[in-house]
């Protein structure tokens, strides 16, 4: 079966894509040189909403409608460009940053230029310090040949364009905490509506995409929107990167188009399962997704389908459990995690957050109850939907998920005193 | 504050529109200095964006690379999430903590190591990883780590949190 060719990830691991030279020689800085010599502002918007473009940082956002949501009043405006990636079982953002830094760059500039951004701002997640190094490297080397700062290849167009790094927090990745956090404050996000588009950084119009967004929005613009719009489902199209983990032969990224099933990914591209395993449940879109199960392998990878399963593509981390995995286990790791990076500003975040990962550390240590049970199944309709951003909804979809489908696996949990699969997760050897 | 300090306070707010966005950016540069946030830093923070040394505390309690205590001089982070955790990180920790003889959040009674479980560093696919000073390695198994050690003790010193 022929793979999907790579976009986005064209060249990565052959070519060193971080020299500017072999950046230019292999298509580099076109899609910047068409958009600055050859478009409109509105025209690259026009392509980018016509490309039906949605955001790859995890919501799914049309890319081309966010931009249109800007009010046109003449006030300054600033493109933030997401680089905090950090949601569980997702590494394309800083394999994108370490290899293909230009890349960004160039699409960092064609979107700035479409919504009229003289001023950007990338958000590098703080444990990317070799990231950002490169990065800056590259930013230095863009600027050297023009394509950043003033006159940008001797058109009007100037941008300025800004590394801040982050300090650790998962939070920040959500949009508006990204901006407090750029502005020198807590991670905390800020109560919707104003959105960015309105009252964003430093209280002025912003917008904020991911950096895989932002190397596609080079590549509309290089081949046109129909070239995108025509590459997987009508309403979820072009290619994505997905962050393939756990208990695959060929763990890594991969490039696809989007629609594919969920068996294609793991069998085709991820290798399939280590020798003599079977696949228990994998997670589609991260920690914040629920899991699926070996009935649901067919599921198509894309937005709607995935959400018409009641989980989601989010960021693209795809994990994958087999029948090593526990499923208390796995729950407990990710239960735990929110617990550590809810930022703390809404209640049933904050405490149920601790409450549930309290109770599912109990059941893994075989010290919990058919009351610890019964508790778990209510909560979800006290914690979700209940809190400022999306972080406090992404801490039951797992559970419940493993939950409904494995309950006798908690259950021998509390009969056992412990963990009756006596789990030694084990790698590739 | 010294004046290399506020020196480098001033670089840092010419990048923003406002001084408090150089906050964060300021206190990673004494970091990398200090080893810590320091009482100190805090304060000349405050000074240097105009906010009160409270608020900085405030501000720097926030994020997990910001340390408000000293620590060690090798700082040790090993995942701990979902993909990691099924390719044998929690056989890494008990190994590294057997190793170093300290536990999760700890430095080791001479200064020198740091050891913390953190939350994913987005390197699953070559799990399980961890981080020395900002620095990623890959697929450690616990042969791995003890040739990592040997190699960072003969290391010639330097920053545990670079800030650039």
């Amino acid at each position: 079966m022929a793979l999907f060719e790579p976009v986005i990830m064209k060249g990565i691991g052959e070519i060193d894509l971080t020299d500017i030279d072999v950046y230019e020689r292999n298509g580099g800085f076109a899609g910047l040189r068409k958009a600055l010599r050859e478009m409109t502002p509105d025209s690259v918007t026009a392509e980018v909403t016509n490309s039906n473009l949605r955001g790859r940082g995890g919501a799914g956002f049309p890319t081309g409608r966010k931009w249109g949501f800007l009010p046109k009043d003449g006030r300054q405006r600033y493109l933030v460009v997401n680089c905090d990636e950090a949601e569980p079982g997702t590494f394309k953002d800083r394999m994108l940053l370490e290899y293909t830094p230009l890349q960004i760059i160039e699409g960092i500039v064609i979107s700035a230029y479409a919504i009229g951004a003289k001023q950007a701002y990338i958000y590098i997640r703080g444990e990317f310090l070799n990231g950002s190094r490169i990065f800056r490297n590259a930013l230095a080397a863009a600027s050297s040949r023009h394509y950043l700062g003033e006159r940008i290849l001797d058109t009007d167009f100037s941008l300025d364009l800004v590394v801040h790094r982050g300090a650790g927090a998962y939070i920040c990745g959500e949009e508006t905490a990204q901006l407090e956090s750029i502005e020198g404050k807590r991670g905390e996000p800020r109560l919707k509506p104003p959105f960015p588009a309105i009252a964003g950084l430093y209280g002025l119009p912003t917008v904020v995409n991911n950096v895989e967004t932002l190397c596609y929005v080079k590549h509309i613009i290089e081949r046109g929107a129909q070239w995108f719009a025509k590459i997987g489902p009508e309403k979820s199209p072009g290619p994505k990167i997905m962050s393939v983990s756990g208990h695959v032969k060929k763990p890594g990224n991969y490039e696809i188009p989007l629609g594919i099933p969920a068996r294609e990914l793991i069998e085709e591209y991820a290798g399939g399962l280590l020798p003599g395993r079977t696949l228990k449940a994998f997670q589609p879109g991260g920690a914040s997704s629920a899991a699926l199960f070996v009935e649901d392998l067919d599921v198509a990878i894309d937005f709607d389908s995935l959400g018409a399963k009641r989980t989601m593509l989010g960021s693209g981390g795809f994990v994958v459990m087999d029948d090593t995995a526990c499923m208390v286990n796995c729950a407990r790791t990710l239960t735990r995690f929110f617990e550590h990076e809810s930022c703390g500003q809404c209640t049933p975040c904050r405490e149920g957050g601790q409450w549930v990962a309290r109770m599912v550390a109990r059941l893994e240590a075989g010290e919990g109850s058919e009351e610890d049970l019964r508790v778990l199944d209510t909560i979800n309709s006290t914690i979700t939907g209940t809190n400022l951003c999306p972080l406090g909804d992404s801490i039951m979809p797992f559970l419940a998920s493993v939950l409904k489908r494995f309950p006798e696996e908690f259950a021998a949990h509390i009969a056992h005193g412990g963990c009756p699969l006596k789990q030694t997760p084990v790698g590739a050897a | 504050m010294t004046p290399e300090r506020l020196a480098r306070g001033q670089e840092l707010i010419a990048r923003y529109p406002q001084p408090q966005s150089a906050l964060i950016p300021f206190l990673q540069y004494c970091q990398e200095q200090d080893g810590y946030v320091t009482l100190q830093a805090m304060k000349d923070a405050g000074e240097l964006v105009g906010v009160t040394p409270g608020e900085v505390e405030s501000i720097a309690s926030f994020y997990t690379l910001l340390f408000k205590e000293r620590v060690g001089k090798h700082i040790i982070q090993v995942c701990r999430t979902l993909s990691c955790s099924l390719r044998g990180a929690d056989e890494l920790q008990s190994y590294i903590k057997r190793k170093l003889g300290i536990g999760h959040l700890e430095t080791s009674a001479d200064g020198r190591f740091y050891y913390e479980e953190v939350e994913c560093l987005a390197a699953c696919d070559r799990a399980p990883c961890l981080q020395h000073n900002l620095e990623f390695h890959y697929d450690v198994t616990p042969a791995a780590f003890d040739q990592l050690l040997e190699a960072w003790q003969t290391q010639p010193p330097q920053p545990a949190m670079p800030a650039e």
